[in-house]
């Protein structure tokens, strides 16, 4: 591998919505493998795409990657397409949760299992079973009927299914409850100590993202601003301020007081 | 009475050849967005290919696989050469070439059948009729009721227990998702076509069984319509209902409104039920309605 065991590395990719919208203006990041690493932004800073960029899904939205590359272990994939991506293990879970509503709990699960061996299938539900034991007890329920949280760990686990090596997850967190996203949170990093699934997470609440990252990225305007060692960026100031809400002497800060905005233009020049 | 039962009979097993049909169409519209407007050709085609395997000596049920088979083979060929490259393109554009489609399939038949009307010979299924108490029933009715529930019993089971069934399901409920999984649209893309030709197949041979075939098999082929109209266009149980409807109340108007007008009751008044459907109920009685969670 060319870099140091780097499991993903997205090289300066740009990337344009029907040939005119420049979305990505040069993204670079790694994932090492077994790691997590997080990427934090503000709403329209391009995370959703880079995640896409990376699963290939971007195509079928008329998005093209016009620049730079993106290697998965060793091998360029930014050519191939999505059914290719999924089949080598890298895996997105769409932001919205997106379950298919009209089909039973299992039978999600199963659709994540398409292309792996029949005959496991059973082992691959027990597995899901075993980390989302709520899942089991409404199996036969239609998922356009379950609530929030339980369609996020549906989404999850039918991801797990297909025994990925790479999660993309996009928001896991958007519209649940603050005790369901913790339990969501530490069950991604069980399934990245446990089954060594390397994760990429994009994440509105950066708090929890920096809790179990072990590596940031700082997205604004299609670029990367920052990046560190998750530690490094829970103590940046900026970043604490801005993604976390709380100021030096980690009291919260008045919004009078702020004055964001001009702090904030330091990063885009 | 005994004329009504009888009407009603024979509509449902009229019907559930469309219902056969109008679940092919269903299919490609759930899974792909195609309004495809080309299925009374398919039905035409299944009917002629049929009938040519069975004039060459085939037992009918063998010729019926026959017709499968070379189905399933136009169907992929359709997708792969007409509907692929219009993926993302307007809805519009869609339905003019299946338009389209339909002119030149039918211009294909007329091409290697002609225009005349031909009959299986010797005819399938024996002539006389079959008493189910007070009703008269032909047997070429009874024997298509059965073949139609079999194949949509194994088209249900499909759907529902295997792979493939399951991901052409995903795919027309949230086809971002499904693909996100690695499943592909052209895979699904290409089986929804398929299986409406083979359905729309055995549905045509079938009626072509009952009329004669010639291209009014083609007309028959179009009252898919009125039936998933009436069923809501992306449910499959809605099309197999409105399938069964609208052969019954074709049947009833024939019966009871024909002696009224010089004829032709029969043909227009599906598509004035479809009317009044779209006016009152225009998702169907079963279209999606987007389950809301509480």
């Amino acid at each position: 591998m060319a870099d140091g065991g780097a499991m993903l590395q997205v090289n300066n990719i740009e990337v344009r919505y029907h040939q005119v919208i420049l979305v990505l203006k040069g993204v670079s990041l790694k994932v090492p493998a077994g790691g997590i690493v997080a990427l934090l932004g503000a709403n329209g800073a391009g995370k959703s795409t880079t995640l896409k960029a990376i699963s290939g899904l971007l195509k079928h939205e008329d998005g093209q990657i016009t620049d730079g590359s993106i290697e998965f272990m060793g091998q360029r994939i930014d050519r191939k397409s999505a059914e290719e991506i999924a089949a080598m293990g890298i895996i997105q879970v769409l932001e919205g949760r997106r379950v298919f509503e009209h089909l039973t709990v299992e039978e999600n699960l199963r659709v994540g299992a398409h292309h792996g061996d029949g005959r496991r299938l059973s082992e691959r539900l027990e597995l899901v079973y075993h980390y989302f034991p709520h899942l089991r007890t409404i199996r036969n329920r239609v998922a356009g009927f379950c609530s929030g949280g339980e369609q996020q760990m549906l989404a999850i686990g039918r991801a797990l299914m297909t025994n990925p090596r790479l999660l993309l997850l996009d928001e896991p967190s958007l519209g649940l409850a603050p005790l369901i996203v913790r339990e969501i949170m530490e069950i991604i990093t069980r399934l990245n100590r446990e089954q060594g699934i390397a994760v990429l997470l994009v994440e509105q609440n950066a708090k929890l993202a920096l809790e179990i990252a072990q590596h940031a990225y700082v997205l604004e305007n299609g670029r990367v601003v920052m990046e560190g060692p998750a530690a490094a960026l829970r103590d940046n100031p900026d970043i604490r301020e801005f993604y976390l809400g709380l100021t030096e002497m980690g009291a919260r800060k008045r919004f009078r007081e702020a004055k964001w905005y001009k702090r904030r233009k330091r990063w885009l020049t | 009475m005994e004329t009504f039962l009888q009407l009603v009979l024979t509509g449902i097993m009229v019907g559930s050849i469309y219902a056969l049909v109008a679940l092919g169409w269903v299919l490609i519209y759930k899974c792909s967005g195609v309004l495809n407007l080309a299925m009374g050709e398919l039905t035409l085609i299944g009917a002629y290919v049929s009938l040519t395997f069975y004039t060459w000596g085939l037992p009918f049920p063998l010729a019926l696989l026959a017709t499968l088979i070379i189905g399933a083979i136009l169907g992929i060929l359709t997708e792969r050469i007409f509907l692929r490259r219009l993926i993302g393109e307007p809805v519009l554009t869609i339905i003019m070439v299946t338009v389209g489609l339909s002119f030149f399939f039918r211009g294909l038949i007329e091409l290697i059948w002609g225009t005349d009307t031909r009959v299986f010979h010797p005819p399938v299924f024996p002539y006389e009729p079959v008493r189910l108490g007070p009703v008269v029933i032909g047997q070429v009715y009874l024997w298509s009721f059965i073949a139609a529930l079999a194949l949509l019993g194994i088209l249900a089971a499909f759907f529902r227990y295997t792979r493939w069934g399951l991901a052409m399901q995903a795919m027309a409920d949230d086809e971002m998702a499904a693909m996100s999984l690695g499943i592909s649209p052209k895979f699904v893309y290409a089986a929804a076509w398929a299986i409406a030709f083979m359905a729309a197949g055995v549905g045509g041979s079938l009626l072509g069984n009952i009329n004669g075939v010639n291209i009014s098999v083609g007309y028959l082929g179009l009252l898919v319509l009125p039936a998933v109209v009436l069923g809501g266009l992306n449910s499959i149980p809605g099309a197999i209902v409105g399938g069964i409807i609208i052969g019954v109340l074709q049947n009833l108007a024939g019966g009871y409104l024909d002696r009224f007008t010089p004829g032709g009751v029969k043909e227009i008044f599906p598509f004035v039920v479809m009317t009044l459907m779209l006016l009152i109920k225009p998702y169907g009685l079963f279209g999606w309605v987007r389950i809301e969670r509480v």
